[in-house]
C-alpha cells in the first residue's frame, strides 16, 4: 500500500516594530521579566487597546507579498481562554474575516516547481512567556511578549514531504525578511511553526487523520518531527490501525514525537468581535502604498540571476537566502565581467569567511564593487587565486580596496618571466635532489620544485608561470 | 455651602470668600455626619484631597482656572486612579491599587477638581440598586428603607445627600441615569464615545459610558464639559468638536420638536410617574415645545437584547479576575484550574456569576448564532428606529424609571430586577445622549423625567431638559429622611 | 434552546466559576427564565440585518509606532498576590 504525505504548516511570526501591537510598550528582545509592560499589555482592569500603524502595515504588505486577496474591511475578534499567559485571558485576533487569504508561495518541489496555497493571513498579539518555578510546584509569568504584533499564515495542506515543508518555511522567510516584515529568526522565536500531518492511501481525494506538531525549534527540528511523525502513521496504517487525532511534541533529544496531556476541555473560544476596536477600513490608495513597499521578492531576484546573469539555480538559491546577499550580489555581478565568478566566490570564500568571524554580508566592510576589483585584478594576472583568498579576507576586516591590501603588503604577483628565471635557475640549482628524481620519472618532483619556488617568492610568483618555466627549464 | 450648585461655588472660590480647603472640610463633615446612615463611601480620601488642591485654592482671592477648580467630587469606584484602592465593589478587587487614572478623572483633576472619595456601586456596574455591592448596599437619602437605585447608587446618593456637589458614574442600561431617578438628581449619559473609557473597569464595552449626577441640568453641562473630547487612548472614543455645553442652556424651548414613545406607554408605570411625566410634557407645550407621539416599534426586544449583549461582553471583561496579577487569590489551591475556579467563585457575587454565565452561554459554540448575534442585529433594529425618530423629532421624553425608589429586598428575582431598566437600555444600546431630569414626587419619592437625544447633540438635549428644570419647581426639594440638609 | 443542568455545568467551567449543585439548581431556573424572556428575538425575521458591534465609530483608529514608558518591574507586580522575582507566580501548569 502507497502512502501519499499531505502536510500543512501553521507559522507565527514576529513583525518588526518598536512597539507592541495595542500598546507602547517597546519590543525588545531579552530584557528582564515584566519590564517592557504597561497597564494595557498587563490586562489591568480599565485599559483598552490602540491598534499600532506599523503593525497594520506591515500585516498588509506580507499578505500582499504573499499574493493573498486583502480585505479592504476586516475586524478583530476576541479568543476567550484562560491561561496563565493571556492577561486578558482573552487574545485579541481575527477570525472570520482575517487580512489576507488565498495566496500562494512557489517551492523548488519535489521533481518540479509547485505553488503551495497559503489559506489565510491575520493579524494578532502575542502571549507572554511560562517558566517553570526551581523552587516547588510553580510557573512563572514574564509577560514580556504579550502585546508582541504577530501574524499567522496557515498554508494549504498542499505540502507533500517534510522538506518540501523546510523549503515553503525558507521561501517564507525570505520573502518576509526581503519585505523587513519580520527578522524571522527560530533561534529567537521570530518565526514559530506547527504542522498538521497526515496520511492517505494513494490516490485518495479525501484527507487522512491528522496530528498537530508542535514544538520544532528550527527548520531542521521540523524535518526531523515531521520524518518521524511521517514514518509512525505509516506503521499505525500498514499495521491495519487508525491513527488518532492529537496533538504531539517533538522531541529534540529523541527525535520522537509523545503525545501532549489532553488539555480539560475542547476549545470553545466563544469568539466574538472585539468591541474596544474600530473595524479596519482600508482604502486602495493604502493597499497601493504597501505594494510598493514591497521590494524584488526573492523569486523574482532568482529569476533575474538565471537569465540575465546565466547562473544556474542552485546559486541564485543560495545568493537569494538572504536579501542583503542577493542585493550584495547583484552590485558585484553588474560591475564583474564573470557573474559566476563573483557567485563562486560569495558562495565559497566570503560565506565561509563571515562565518568565521560571526558576521553578516551587512556587517563586513568589503562594499560588492571591491569585490568586482578584486576578481579584475585575479583576471588580469596581477594577483593570483590564492593570494587572493587572503587579500578577501583583510578587505572584509578593514574595507580597504584590494589595490591598496596589494600595494600594502607587496603582494603584486610576480609574472615577469626574467626575474621569474633568475629565481628559478636558483632553486633547481638549490635542489638537485628534486631534479635527479625528476630525470628519474618522478613528476611529483616537479611539484616541489613549483612549492619551493612558491616559496621564494613569498607566494608571489605567478603559479601557472612557474609551473611552465620549471618544466622549460628541466628539460633544457 | 451644601446644596450650592458649581457655580456658585465657582464664584464664591474666585470672590475669595471660600477657600478649597473650605470645601473639602465642609464635604468631609457632611460625610462624618450623615453618611454613616447613607453608606455611599467605600473609602473617603480626605488626606489626599487636601494634599491634591494646588497651592493657589487654599489662597483665597486667587482667580480659578476653570469652573471644577477646587470643587469637591466624588468617582464611582469602577473608575481607576492611580494610587487609590479601587474595588468596583467587589471582593475580588480588594486591596487592588492602579497604576493608572481614568482619563475622565484625570482631565477633571488636571482643571483642579477635589477627589474627595470613591462611592459604591453594584458590583461591576451590573445592577439597579447598589444591592449587588459585595461590601453593603446603599441607601435612598429620601427614605433610608429604599434603594438609590443603581448601578451608580453611591453617586447618586452622594450627591442627594450633599456630600458633594457632583459625583461621577457609569451608565451601560441605565446606570446613571436611574439612580438620578430614584434619588431626585440630575444624571447625564453622554453619546456613546463622547466621553474616554480609558480607566473605566469595564462591564459591556459597547454600553458604557462615563457621565456625572449633579444637582442641576448647569451643573451636568459644566462637568460634561470637562470631561468630554477624544482620548488617543480609547480607539471608541470620537473625534467630535466640543461645543460650549453652557451656552447652549439659553432657557429657549420654542419650536422644539418633542417626541413621545407610544410603546414606553403601553408598559406597565406606576400612575404617579405617568402623571408626573404628562405635566412635565404640559410644562414643556407650555414653553413652545411641539409634542407629538412617535413609534419606536422595536421597543419590546430591547429588553432581551441588552441582557444578551452586555452578559456576553461582560464575561469576556471579566475574565480577567483571575488572581494571577492582581486581586485577590484563592489559598491552597492544589492546581491552577482550582485556583481559578475557587478565586472567581469566592470572589464574585451572584449577580455578576449570573451575568457570566448567561453572557457565557450566549457566546458559546452553538449558540452564538442564536444569541449574541441575533441580538446584536435586533440592536441594528432599535437603532434605526431612534433614527427614524429623529427625523421627525428634536428630543425624547419619556418615564426614567417605571416606578419610584423600591425597598430593599422588594426586587429579589433577577427578571423583576431587570425590567427597571426598559426605559434606559434602548438608549445604551442606540449609543444616543440621554438625561434624567427630577419632575416631581410620588408618595414623596422623586420621579425622573428622562430626555433622549440625537448623537453628539448633547446641546439640544441639556438645552431642553435646562428649560424644564427652570419650570418644574423641583430644585428646591431636599430629602428628609437625614434631617435637616441645606 | 431549553437550559439544562448540564449547559449550566459545561458554560461555568468554561467561566472557570464553581459551582454547587444547590446553586446549579438554581442557575438552571434563574439563567432559563432570562432564555426565555429573550425568546421574544427568535421570533423576528432578521435576514438583511447587520450586526451591530460597535456605535458611532467609522474609520480605523491607529496610533503611531512610537515607545512609551513602561512599567518597571517592580511595579508591574506591585498587585500580585504571589510572585517570585518579578515574575507572577502560579500553581505549576502541566505540559500542554
Amino acid at each position: 500500500m502507497e502512502f501519499e504525505t499531505v502536510i500543512g504548516l501553521e507559522v507565527h511570526v514576529e513583525l518588526r516594530t518598536r512597539t507592541k501591537i495595542f500598546c507602547g510598550c517597546a519590543v525588545e528582545f531579552g530584557a528582564a521579566p515584566n519590564s517592557r509592560v504597561c497597564p494595557v499589555c498587563l490586562g489591568s482592569p480599565g485599559v483598552l487597546p490602540v491598534l499600532n500603524e506599523e503593525a497594520l502595515k506591515l500585516g498588509i504588505r506580507a499578505a500582499l507579498a504573499l499574493s493573498c486577496e486583502v480585505r479592504l474591511s476586516s475586524k478583530f475578534d476576541r479568543k476567550n481562554y484562560f491561561y496563565p499567559d493571556s492577561p486578558k485571558a482573552y487574545q485579541i485576533s481575527q477570525y472570520d474575516e482575517p487580512i489576507g487569504e488565498h495566496g500562494c508561495v512557489m517551492i523548488a518541489g519535489t521533481s518540479a516547481p509547485r505553488s503551495i496555497g497559503i489559506t489565510r493571513i491575520h493579524l494578532e498579539e502575542d502571549a507572554g512567556k511560562l517558566t517553570h518555578s526551581p523552587f516547588g510546584d510553580a510557573s512563572l509569568v514574564d509577560l514580556n511578549r504579550v502585546g508582541i504584533p504577530l501574524i499567522e499564515i496557515v498554508s494549504e495542506p498542499d505540502l507533500r514531504t517534510p522538506d518540501e515543508a523546510r523549503q515553503y518555511l525558507e521561501e517564507l522567510k525570505s520573502i518576509l525578511q526581503y519585505c523587513g516584515v519580520s527578522d524571522c529568526r527560530m533561534e529567537e522565536g521570530s518565526l514559530r511553526c506547527d504542522a498538521n500531518i497526515s496520511l492517505r492511501p494513494v490516490g485518495q481525494t479525501t484527507l487522512g487523520t491528522k496530528t498537530e506538531l508542535k514544538n520544532m525549534n528550527s527548520f531542521r527540528n521540523v524535518v526531523r518531527g515531521l520524518e518521524y511523525e511521517q514514518e509512525r502513521q505509516r506503521a499505525v496504517l500498514l499495521a491495519g490501525g487508525a491513527v488518532v487525532q492529537q496533538t504531539l511534541r517533538f522531541d529534540e533529544a529523541t527525535g520522537t514525537t509523545i503525545v501532549m496531556r489532553s488539555k480539560e476541555d475542547a476549545h470553545d473560544y466563544r469568539y466574538f468581535p472585539d468591541p474596544d476596536l474600530p473595524r479596519i477600513e482600508l482604502t486602495q490608495a493604502y493597499l497601493d502604498a504597501r505594494r510598493a513597499e514591497i521590494p524584488e521578492l526573492p523569486a523574482q531576484m532568482r529569476a533575474r540571476f538565471e537569465q540575465v546573469y546565466g547562473l544556474p539555480a542552485y546559486d541564485s538559491l543560495v545568493l537569494t537566502s538572504t536579501q542583503g546577499l542577493a542585493r550584495y550580489f547583484d552590485v558585484a555581478a553588474s560591475q564583474a565581467r564573470d557573474p559566476k565568478a563573483v557567485s563562486n566566490w560569495l558562495m565559497g570564500d566570503v560565506l565561509g569567511y563571515l562565518k568565521e568571524m560571526s558576521q553578516e554580508i551587512d556587517t563586513q566592510l568589503m562594499r560588492p564593487e571591491q569585490l568586482a576589483q578584486l576578481l579584475r585584478l585575479i583576471d588580469d594576472g596581477t594577483i593570483s587565486t590564492k593570494i587572493a583568498k587572503t587579500v578577501l579576507r583583510d578587505m572584509m576586516t578593514s574595507g580597504q580596496d584590494a589595490s591598496a591590501i596589494i600595494e600594502q603588503q607587496g603582494l603584486v604577483q610576480i609574472s615577469d618571466e626574467a626575474a621569474l628565471r633568475e629565481i628559478a635557475e636558483r632553486v633547481i640549482a638549490a635542489n638537485p635532489k628534486s631534479v635527479e628524481d625528476w630525470r628519474a620519472g618522478k613528476e611529483k618532483a616537479l611539484g616541489s620544485l613549483v612549492g619551493q619556488m612558491m616559496k621564494e617568492t613569498k607566494g608571489k610568483a605567478n603559479p601557472q608561470l612557474v609551473n611552465r618555466l620549471i618544466a622549460d627549464m628541466l628539460r633544457e | 455651602m451644601r446644596g450650592f450648585g458649581i457655580r456658585a461655588l465657582h464664584v464664591e472660590l474666585s470672590e475669595g470668600r471660600l477657600t478649597s480647603d473650605d470645601l473639602i472640610r465642609d464635604s468631609l463633615a457632611a460625610i462624618e455626619e450623615a453618611d454613616g446612615q447613607v453608606r455611599a463611601f467605600l473609602r473617603v480620601t480626605g488626606e489626599r484631597a487636601f494634599a491634591q488642591a494646588s497651592p493657589k485654592e487654599k489662597v483665597t482671592g486667587a482667580p480659578a482656572l476653570s469652573w471644577l477648580t477646587g470643587i469637591p467630587f466624588a468617582a464611582k469606584d469602577n473608575l481607576c486612579v492611580e494610587g487609590v484602592p479601587t474595588t468596583c465593589a467587589s471582593r475580588i478587587l480588594e486591596g487592588y491599587v492602579p497604576p493608572h487614572t481614568a482619563t475622565a478623572v484625570r482631565r477633571i483633576e488636571s482643571a483642579g477638581g477635589v477627589l474627595i472619595g470613591k462611592v459604591n456601586l453594584d458590583e461591576f456596574a451590573m445592577g439597579s440598586s447598589t444591592e449587588n455591592s459585595g461590601f453593603y448596599p446603599t441607601r435612598n437619602p429620601w427614605d433610608l428603607t429604599r434603594v438609590p437605585g443603581g448601578s451608580s447608587g453611591g453617586s447618586a446618593a452622594a450627591v442627594a445627600a450633599g456630600f458633594v456637589p457632583y459625583a461621577l458614574g457609569s451608565d451601560t442600561g441605565g446606570s446613571i441615569r436611574q439612580p438620578a431617578a430614584f434619588c431626585g438628581v440630575v444624571g447625564l449619559k453622554p453619546t456613546y464615545g463622547l466621553v474616554s473609557r480609558f480607566g473605566l473597569v469595564a462591564f459591556a464595552s459597547s454600553l458604557d459610558q462615563i457621565g456625572p449626577l449633579t444637582r442641576s441640568v448647569e451643573d451636568a453641562a459644566i462637568v460634561l464639559q470637562g470631561i468630554a473630547g477624544w482620548d488617543e487612548r480609547d480607539s471608541t472614543s470620537v473625534q467630535v468638536d466640543i461645543p460650549d455645553y453652557l451656552a447652549s442652556l439659553t432657557g429657549d424651548v420654542g419650536g422644539l420638536r418633542v417626541g413621545v414613545p407610544t410603546e414606553y406607554f403601553e408598559t406597565d408605570m406606576d400612575r404617579g410617574v405617568r402623571d408626573r411625566v404628562m405635566e412635565a410634557l404640559d410644562a414643556l407645550r407650555q414653553l413652545g415645545a411641539e409634542v407629538r407621539p412617535i413609534r419606536l416599534p422595536h421597543t419590546r426586544y430591547a429588553l432581551s437584547a441588552y441582557y444578551l449583549i452586555a452578559p456576553a461582553e461582560a464575561s469576556s471583561n471579566l475574565a480577567r479576575y483571575d488572581g494571577v496579577r492582581f486581586g485577590v487569590r484563592a489559598k491552597d489551591a492544589a492546581n491552577l484550574l482550582t485556583m481559578y475556579e475557587r478565586t472567581r467563585s469566592a470572589g464574585f457575587g451572584p449577580e455578576v456569576k449570573r451575568r457570566i454565565l448567561i453572557g457565557t452561554y450566549a457566546l458559546s459554540s452553538g449558540y452564538y448564532d442564536a444569541y449574541y448575534k441575533r441580538a446584536q442585529q435586533v440592536r441594528t433594529l432599535i437603532r434605526q428606529d431612534f433614527e427614524a425618530a429623529f427625523a421627525e423629532v428634536d428630543v425624547i421624553v419619556s418615564p426614567t424609571t417605571p416606578t419610584p425608589a423600591f425597598r430593599f429586598g422588594e426586587k429579589a428575582d433577577p427578571l423583576t430586577m431587570y425590567l427597571n431598566d426598559i426605559y434606559t437600555i434602548p438608549v445604551n444600546l442606540a449609543g444616543l445622549p440621554a438625561i434624567s431630569v427630577p419632575c416631581g414626587l410620588q408618595d414623596g419619592l422623586p420621579v425622573g423625567l428622562q430626555l433622549i437625544g440625537r448623537p453628539f447633540d448633547e446641546t439640544t438635549l441639556l438645552r431642553a431638559a435646562d428649560a424644564y428644570e427652570r419650570v418644574s419647581g423641583f430644585a428646591s426639594l431636599r430629602p428628609t429622611a437625614l434631617g435637616e440638609v441645606q | 434552546m431549553h437550559l439544562t443542568t448540564e449547559d449550566v455545568v459545561h458554560v461555568a467551567a468554561l467561566a472557570r466559576l464553581h459551582v454547587t449543585s444547590e446553586e446549579t439548581e438554581a442557575l438552571v431556573v434563574e439563567l432559563g427564565r432570562i432564555l426565555d424572556y429573550a425568546r421574544d428575538l427568535q421570533e423576528l425575521d432578521l435576514s438583511g440585518v447587520p450586526a451591530t458591534s460597535q456605535i458611532g465609530i467609522t474609520t480605523t483608529v491607529v496610533r503611531a509606532d512610537e515607545p512609551r514608558p513602561s512599567l518597571t518591574a517592580e511595579q508591574a507586580v506591585a498587585n500580585a498576590p504571589d510572585e517570585d522575582e518579578g515574575m507572577f507566580r502560579v500553581p505549576a501548569v502541566l505540559e500542554g
